[in-house]
């Protein structure tokens, strides 16, 4: 009887779960499975793949001349760009909840930016580094200070990115905000009674309290940056004078010099442009195997840290 | 075991989905009927790039279609990317007619049948295709394919200002790359820190249109090979006219002082193009090129000519690059009698070439068009014109592999200009071998 009940329960549970499951098998365990398969096989879209055996991998690790060059700029930019865009929202936020005045005005402000669809943003910045027209060059020749080429330049084309990065940054700086005000002020304040400085108090309570929404934002931040497309894009073509980007991704690639070429702008490229399906198959297995290696190595690094197990 | 039922569910939609997205076949697809039919009926789907002013010229010419054939009704997506038609097209989507802004989508249309062959039609309705030039026939088709037909093209040429010239003492356009060079050095003028102030030409590739295709018609540089591997190794054109950039790079100042002049150009379709606003004196462009300085720069005097030659290919002044739309029958088509009747007038008809072009300042594809007197011709459109219609004109092949070639050009182009490159021999070799490795994998091997 007992048993009865048990497996009409899991029944319901099962049937309540379909939906669910059947979004999971058809958005992401049926293109999964079926990249892996178009990974061993030469694929143009339309025809039948046909299948070419370890052609796409061996030109993957040993032949494509801009792989090395794409990865190596994506890997700059998660070991860049992320780390730069917490510490900057928490520098924010950190900052906000300091503010005595204006409090709201000021979220509101730094919060904006976020909101930019990330096409408009990046040509606004390109246009406000321009060195040659940009008043951010104009600003520092005001102070003597000779102005670097921005997005023209292979050198600052990555950290130009990165200050754009850095002005979007609200939609991380709002979460540890919520997480900064969370943090019981008793915690504080016993500190201050033991003779803990600001330091101390930052590392010792300010940093675990904030753990679970920390390792939130740089596992979502490094498979962003995994996947970093637009905003190198558009900055490449406006940079270079072109109004268009889907046009003409092909030629304008990581331009200038290569630097801003990364991992997904190159997928996209060999799909897209080059008509290697089967090739960015494999190109696209290798950025999900990184974005999973990377998403459980930092879970388990950083699973001491989370409250559940602290406590 | 019900609720291994329940279990089942999921998995056999999967697999469903499997066998019916792992992919299609490219064998067959509508073709002509024995006859063409007397009148054609039904509603047809056109995709197509165009927006706002240009979506409105192309569908004056549709909606003149639908009043010559009243019983077809032409529904109009406008403003459709390239690859997402192609995505739609290879997805099934009954798509009738396509039209493209890329003849690099040439080869990966055809040989993926996702654009129907057209020889039946062409065939049965006596299509004179010799009314298009060999040129523009050549990159409309694939492999002995001819899936898709030219809409209008578009025609390279130099631009040059006539005020700036007259100011240098030139009367006449350069005809040789070292009369340009000559040229563009006398009308380079520096600001007191070196810096450039005023430019005679920019040499750089990657400067709004220079780019290697459109300089290849000036010694006669050639891509691929009959059987689709790099022809770019073993044409003696590349070394010409990468050896000219170089030489001119360096008496211009040097790439580091060219490269700064361009970080701070103008957006190119906008009216602070270096060219309208005279900070180049002569220029590399599409004949698109005069409706925006009708429209951006009134004022600006200026003339075209085509682009110079390079030396020992003097002969072929007079040619220039070309390229242009595309238009064909997508696989899924339902109503190809219909699609076919509307791309026949899109493409053939003269009335509709020429409103097409004197709409969107595009150089039509048929000569019955070029010569109509209804065609409004400046005397800066009619250089595009003659090098539509000149035998040295040519484009970049159809590739399998798309526009890849040109991009892996690219990359080592960029580096030679920077002059990171010691031996272009080598270069150039290594150019093939990638190429060839693209082509191979695509081949599936």
């Amino acid at each position: 009887m007992a048993s009865a009940i048990r497996r009409r329960r899991t029944v319901t549970a099962y049937l309540f779960c379909t939906p669910a499951l059947l979004g999971m098998l058809v958005f992401f365990v049926f293109p999964l499975v079926m990249t892996v398969y178009y990974s061993f096989t030469s694929f143009d879209l339309s025809n039948a793949p046909r299948w070419n055996d370890f052609a796409n991998w061996k030109f993957l690790f040993g032949q494509d001349p801009l792989i090395g060059k794409a990865a190596l700029n994506t890997l700059w930019f998660v070991a860049i760009l992320v780390p730069v865009r917490i510490a900057g929202a928490m520098l924010v936020a950190w900052a906000l909840t300091r503010a005595r005045r204006a409090s709201g005005a000021l979220r509101t402000v730094y919060y904006l930016p976020a909101l930019v669809p990330p096409v408009a943003s990046t040509i606004a910045f390109v246009f406000l580094l321009n060195p040659a027209t940009g008043p951010v060059n104009r600003l520092l020749a005001a102070f003597g200070i000779h102005g670097p080429g921005w997005f023209t330049d292979p050198a600052w084309a990555k950290p130009a990115l990165v200050l754009l990065g850095l002005w979007v940054l609200g939609d991380i700086m709002v979460i540890f905000l919520a997480a900064l005000l969370d943090v019981p002020t008793e915690q504080y304040e016993a500190a201050e009674l033991d003779g803990a400085n600001g330091v101390q108090r930052f590392w010792y309570i300010t940093l675990p309290n904030m753990a679970p929404v920390l390792v939130f934002a740089l596992i979502t931040g490094i498979i962003a940056a995994l996947q970093y497309f637009t905003e190198p894009a558009v900055a490449s073509a406006t940079a270079m004078g072109k109004s268009s980007v889907g046009a003409g991704t092909s030629t304008l690639l990581g331009w200038p010099d290569e630097s801003t070429l990364t991992y997904g702008q190159l997928l996209y490229s060999k799909a897209f442009g080059a008509n290697l399906f089967g090739y960015a198959s494999a190109m696209a297995v290798v950025l999900f195997v990184v974005a999973g290696l990377a998403t459980a190595v930092l879970l388990r690094r950083f699973r001491s840290l989370t409250p559940e197990v602290a406590s | 075991m019900r609720y291994r039922s329940v279990l089942a569910v999921p998995a056999l939609v999967s697999l469903a989905l499997v066998a019916a997205c792992s992919g299609g076949s490219s064998g067959g697809g509508p073709t002509a009927a024995a006859s063409a039919p007397p009148t054609v009926t039904g509603t047809i789907q056109f995709w197509h790039f165009f927006t706002d002013r240009e979506a409105d010229v192309i569908q004056g010419v549709v909606d003149d279609f639908e009043k010559a054939n009243p019983g077809v009704k032409v529904e109009v997506k406008s403003g459709q990317d390239d690859q997402k038609m192609r995505q739609a097209i290879s997805a099934g989507q009954p798509i009738d007619v396509g039209l493209s802004y890329s003849t690099d989508q040439v080869g990966p249309l055809c040989s993926s049948g996702d654009f129907v062959d057209l020889t039946s039609f062409i065939t049965r309705d006596k299509v004179d295709l010799d009314q298009i030039p060999q040129t523009v026939r050549d990159y409309t088709q694939f492999d002995g394919k001819r899936c898709t037909m030219p809409a209008l093209a578009d025609v390279y040429g130099l631009y040059y200002n006539k005020k700036l010239l007259q100011a240098a003492g030139y009367t006449q356009p350069p005809k040789t790359l070292a009369e340009l060079s000559d040229m563009a050095v006398k009308l380079t003028t520096y600001n007191k820190d070196g810096s450039i102030k005023q430019l005679g030409f920019m040499p750089l590739l990657g400067y709004y249109e220079n780019a290697e295709a459109h300089w290849a018609p000036s010694a006669d540089a050639k891509w691929l090979n009959e059987d689709g591997t790099s022809a770019i190794g073993s044409s003696p054109g590349w070394p010409v006219l990468l050896q000219w950039q170089k030489d001119i790079v360096d008496r211009l100042g040097g790439y580091a002082k060219l490269a700064k002049f361009q970080a701070g150009l103008g957006e190119e379709f906008s009216a602070q193009n270096d060219f309208q606003t005279g900070r180049v004196a002569m220029n590399l462009d599409g004949e698109y090129r005069t409706a925006f300085i009708a429209d951006q720069a009134k004022d600006l005097d200026y003339g075209t000519a085509p682009f110079p030659s390079a030396q020992g290919y003097e002969s072929t002044y007079g040619g220039g690059y070309i390229t242009g739309n595309i238009v064909g029958i997508g696989k899924g088509s339902k109503n190809p009698e219909a699609a076919w009747a509307f791309i026949k007038y899109l493409t053939t008809n003269t009335d509709a070439q020429v409103k097409l072009s004197n709409g969107l300042k595009n150089v039509p594809t048929m000569h019955d068009a070029i010569v109509s007197p209804q065609l409004e011709v400046s005397e800066q459109f009619k250089t595009f014109l003659d090098i539509f219609e000149n035998e040295h004109s040519s484009t970049t092949p159809p590739s399998a592999i798309g526009a890849e070639y040109q991009t892996i050009f690219g990359t080592h182009t960029a580096k030679w200009q920077q002059g990171k490159v010691d031996d272009l021999s080598a270069m150039l070799k290594q150019v093939d071998d990638e190429i060839d490795a693209a082509v191979k994998l695509q081949g599936g091997s």
